[in-house]
C-alpha cells in the first residue's frame, strides 16, 4: 500500500492522525527551523518524544521537518535541531538545505534522511547527486512536475520518491521563491513563513472587502463575499496593456484554489511513488483526521484497484476550488 | 571590488543580444555571464550569436563563464546542461542539480538562484570545487558578512546582486502566456514582446512584480547604490549587474564610478537618468522588505 505522509502541527493533531490511519506522521520544532513556524504551532523537545512514544505504539513513525535554510552564523540551531529529533527517535529528518544535510550525513550517520520539496530536486539528476553525496533516502517531489514527469523520474533514480496529494498548493518551485520577502522582509528559506500573518490586514473600503499583505493591496471582493488570505501567488493583480495585448485582471499566477490529486492516486502508484502526502501542519487536529481518514480509503481502494472515492474531501474544499496543480500538464 | 554582467534574463533577438555584448565588452566590467537562465524554449532563437559573443568579450579581456538554465527540468535541458560543462569555459551553475554534469575535479561558479545561505553549503560547494558564487538576492547584510569571510577562507569569491530586477521565483508555469491565456507548450514566444519583462500592479495600481515567462521578478530594480561600502568593508568582491533594454552600458558605468567612491547620492541620481521612469529597491541587503524604495 502507498504511505500515507500527514501532517501534525501540534501533540493532538499527531494522535489524531495516527488514530485516523496516517502511516506516517511529519512535524516540525516550534521555531525558525521548519517552514511551518507560526505561532503557537509546533513541537517541544519533550511533546515530540511523546508523539514518537504515541506513534510506534500503533505502529506508525514521525518525521520531522527541519527544512528551512540555517542563517548563516546561526546554525548551531539548526544543527541541535537534527541532533534532538535523532535523539528523540524520528523515523527521518526532512532537510533541505545541503549544508545541513552535509552535517546531519556526518554527525548522525545512521538517521535516516529525506529531501524536503524546499530543495527543488525537480529531476533526476539532482536527486541522484544529493542521494550520492549524502545517501538521502527519500525525495519529496516539487510540485511543479507532470505525472509523466514523476514516471521517468522514478526510472533514473534509486531512492523514493513522496508527492503533495492534498491541501496548500505552491506554483513557484518551493524553496526557490523570494515572494514574501519581497513584500514583507519574512521568507520561507529564511524565517519559516509564506505571506505571515502578522504582515495581514483587512479592511471595507467603500463596499469591498480588502486583504493586504505588508501594505499592498492582494485582494479585494464585494462587501458580503469572502475575502481569501493574501497569500502573493494565488493575489489577485493587474498587468497593465502592452502593444500586444490589454490590460488583465485577475490571478496572474494561480487562483485561490488548493491542491486535491486524489483521482490521480492510481497513476502516481502506476509512477512508482512510495508515499502520498498531505500539506497542512497549520490545520486543526479535526481536519487532518478528516483528511487522514479520507485518503486512507483512498490508498486502500488504489492497493485493491477500485476507483477512487469521489467527493470524499468536498466538505474540506468548499467554498475554495481545487486543483490537480502540475500533475496534469494542461495547468503549464 | 569589480563588476560582473550577469546572463540576460529576458527574450531578446539574436540582433539585440549580438550588439548588446558588443558593448558589454567596451564596459569596464570585469566578467560576463552567458548563457540561456530562464526558459530553454528560446535559446534556439539566438544561441548562434553566443560563439561570436564569447569571442567578441575574451577579445576585449573579459572574463566569461556559461550560465545554466535556473529550473532544469526535461531531459533536452539535462543534455544541454551536460554539453556545457564541455565547452572548454568556466560554468556558472543556476540550480544545484547542474552539478552532477560536473566533470571530476573541474572548477565551477554558483548563481543567485542556488541556494546558499549559510557556511556550511557554501564549504560545501568549495569542496566540490566551487571558486567564485553569487549571493541569493534576498540575503540581509548580516548573511552576507558571514558567508564573505567563510568564502575568503574557503578560496570562494563572494559576489552579490547589485543591480537589476531581482530573480524572486521560478516555476513550470509559464506565466507571460497565461496572461495572453496560452499555456507553456503554446506560448508563441510571446515573452519575446517585453523586452524587460511585462508589468504587474496591485489592483490599487502600485508597481509590485514583473513577468518574465516562467520567472517573476521584482519590479523596482534591485540597487545596492547606497550600500557599497558596507559591501566592501564585508570582503563581497564583486558586484552582479542583470543585464536590461536601454542604456546598459551607461548603468555598467555608473557602478563602475560607486566602486571607485562615488557617493551614492550621485550614483542614484545617474542611475535615474540612464533609466528614466524606473523605480529603485534596496529593502534585502537592510533586511527590509526587499521592494522597499532606495534613496
Amino acid at each position: 500500500m502507498m504511505e500515507l505522509v500527514c501532517p501534525a502541527g501540534t501533540p493532538a493533531a499527531l494522535r489524531a492522525a495516527v488514530d485516523a490511519g496516517a502511516h506516517t506522521v511529519y512535524c516540525g520544532f516550534a521555531d525558525e527551523t521548519n517552514a511551518r513556524n507560526f505561532p503557537g504551532l509546533n513541537f517541544s523537545r519533550e511533546e515530540l518524544a511523546e508523539g514518537v512514544a504515541y506513534a510506534r505504539a500503533r505502529g506508525a513513525r514521525v518525521l520531522v521537518a527541519i527544512n528551512t535554510f540555517p542563517r548563516a552564523g546561526g546554525q548551531a540551531l539548526w544543527h541541535r535541531a537534527v541532533a534532538d529529533a535523532h535523539q528523540a527517535g524520528a523515523h527521518a529528518v526532512i532537510l533541505a538545505d545541503p549544508g545541513l544535510i552535509a552535517h546531519a550525513a556526518e554527525a548522525h550517520p545512521d538517521l535516516r534522511l529525506h529531501l524536503s520539496v524546499q530543495a527543488a530536486a525537480a529531476n533526476p539528476d539532482a536527486i541522484n547527486l544529493y542521494a550520492e553525496a549524502f545517501g538521502i533516502r527519500r525525495v519529496v517531489l516539487p510540485r511543479v512536475l507532470t505525472v509523466e514527469e514523476i514516471t521517468a523520474i522514478n526510472r533514473e533514480i534509486d531512492i523514493e520518491t513522496e508527492v503533495f496529494v492534498f491541501g496548500g498548493l505552491c506554483v513557484m518551485a518551493e524553496g526557490r521563491c523570494s515572494l514574501s520577502s519581497w513584500a514583507t522582509g519574512l521568507s520561507p528559506n529564511m524565517n519559516g513563513v509564506c505571506s505571515p500573518a502578522s504582515h495581514v490586514a483587512y479592511e471595507e473600503v467603500a463596499g469591498n472587502n480588502e486583504a493586504r499583505l505588508g501594505g499592498y493591496l492582494i485582494h479585494r471582493t464585494p462587501k458580503g463575499a469572502p475575502v481569501p488570505y493574501p497569500t502573493l501567488c494565488k493575489g489577485c493583480f493587474t498587468a497593465p496593456a502592452t502593444r500586444t495585448g490589454p490590460a488583465q485582471t485577475g490571478h496572474i499566477f494561480e487562483d485561490p484554489v488548493s491542491l486535491d490529486a486524489t483521482e490521480l492516486i492510481p497513476k502516481l502508484q502506476k509512477a512508482g511513488v512510495t508515499a502520498l502526502k498531505i500539506e497542512g501542519r497549520q490545520r486543526s487536529r479535526a481536519y487532518v483526521a478528516q483528511v487522514v481518514r479520507a485518503f486512507r480509503a483512498a490508498v486502500e481502494a488504489a492497493e485493491q484497484g477500485a476507483p477512487m472515492p469521489a467527493g470524499l474531501l468536498a466538505k474540506l474544499t468548499e467554498g475554495q476550488a481545487a486543483t490537480t496543480g502540475a500533475y496534469a500538464k494542461t495547468w503549464r | 571590488m569589480d563588476l560582473t554582467i550577469g546572463p540576460i534574463a529576458f527574450f531578446w533577438t539574436a540582433e539585440t543580444v549580438s550588439d548588446f555584448y558588443r558593448r558589454m565588452a567596451t564596459t569596464p566590467a570585469r566578467r560576463v555571464v552567458i548563457g540561456e537562465w530562464v526558459c530553454s524554449k528560446r535559446l534556439p532563437f539566438w544561441q548562434q550569436e553566443i560563439p561570436g559573443a564569447i569571442e567578441t568579450l575574451l577579445a576585449a579581456g573579459k572574463e566569461v563563464a556559461l550560465s545554466t538554465l535556473a529550473l532544469i527540468t526535461l531531459k533536452r535541458e539535462r543534455r544541454q546542461t551536460e554539453e556545457l560543462f564541455g565547452a572548454g569555459l568556466p560554468v556558472e551553475i543556476a540550480d544545484l542539480g547542474a552539478l552532477k554534469h560536473l566533470p571530476e575535479g573541474a572548477a565551477f561558479q554558483v548563481g543567485p538562484t542556488v541556494n546558499v545561505y549559510n557556511e556550511g553549503t557554501l564549504e560545501w560547494l568549495a569542496r566540490k570545487g566551487a571558486t567564485r558564487i553569487c549571493l541569493p538576492p534576498e540575503l540581509p547584510l548580516a548573511s552576507v558578512e558571514v558567508l564573505a569571510r567563510a568564502g575568503a577562507a574557503a578560496g570562494v569569491a563572494i559576489e552579490v546582486w547589485g543591480h537589476g530586477r531581482a530573480p524572486l521565483a521560478i516555476s513550470g508555469r509559464c506565466y507571460h502566456a497565461r496572461l495572453h491565456d496560452r499555456a507553456k507548450d503554446s506560448c508563441l514566444f510571446v515573452c519575446g514582446e517585453d523586452p524587460d519583462g511585462r508589468e504587474v500592479q496591485t489592483l490599487d495600481g502600485h508597481d509590485f512584480l514583473t513577468v518574465n515567462g516562467v520567472q517573476t521578478m521584482g519590479h523596482a530594480h534591485t540597487t545596492v547604490a547606497g550600500q557599497i561600502a558596507e559591501l566592501v568593508q564585508a570582503g563581497v568582491v564583486s558586484l552582479r549587474l542583470s543585464p536590461q533594454a536601454g542604456d546598459f552600458a551607461g548603468v555598467v558605468d555608473v557602478y563602475h564610478h560607486l566602486t571607485e567612491g562615488m557617493p551614492a547620492p550621485g550614483a542614484l541620481a545617474q542611475l535615474r537618468a540612464r533609466m528614466p521612469g524606473a523605480r529603485f529597491a534596496d529593502g534585502f541587503l537592510a533586511g527590509a522588505p526587499g521592494l522597499r524604495g532606495a534613496g
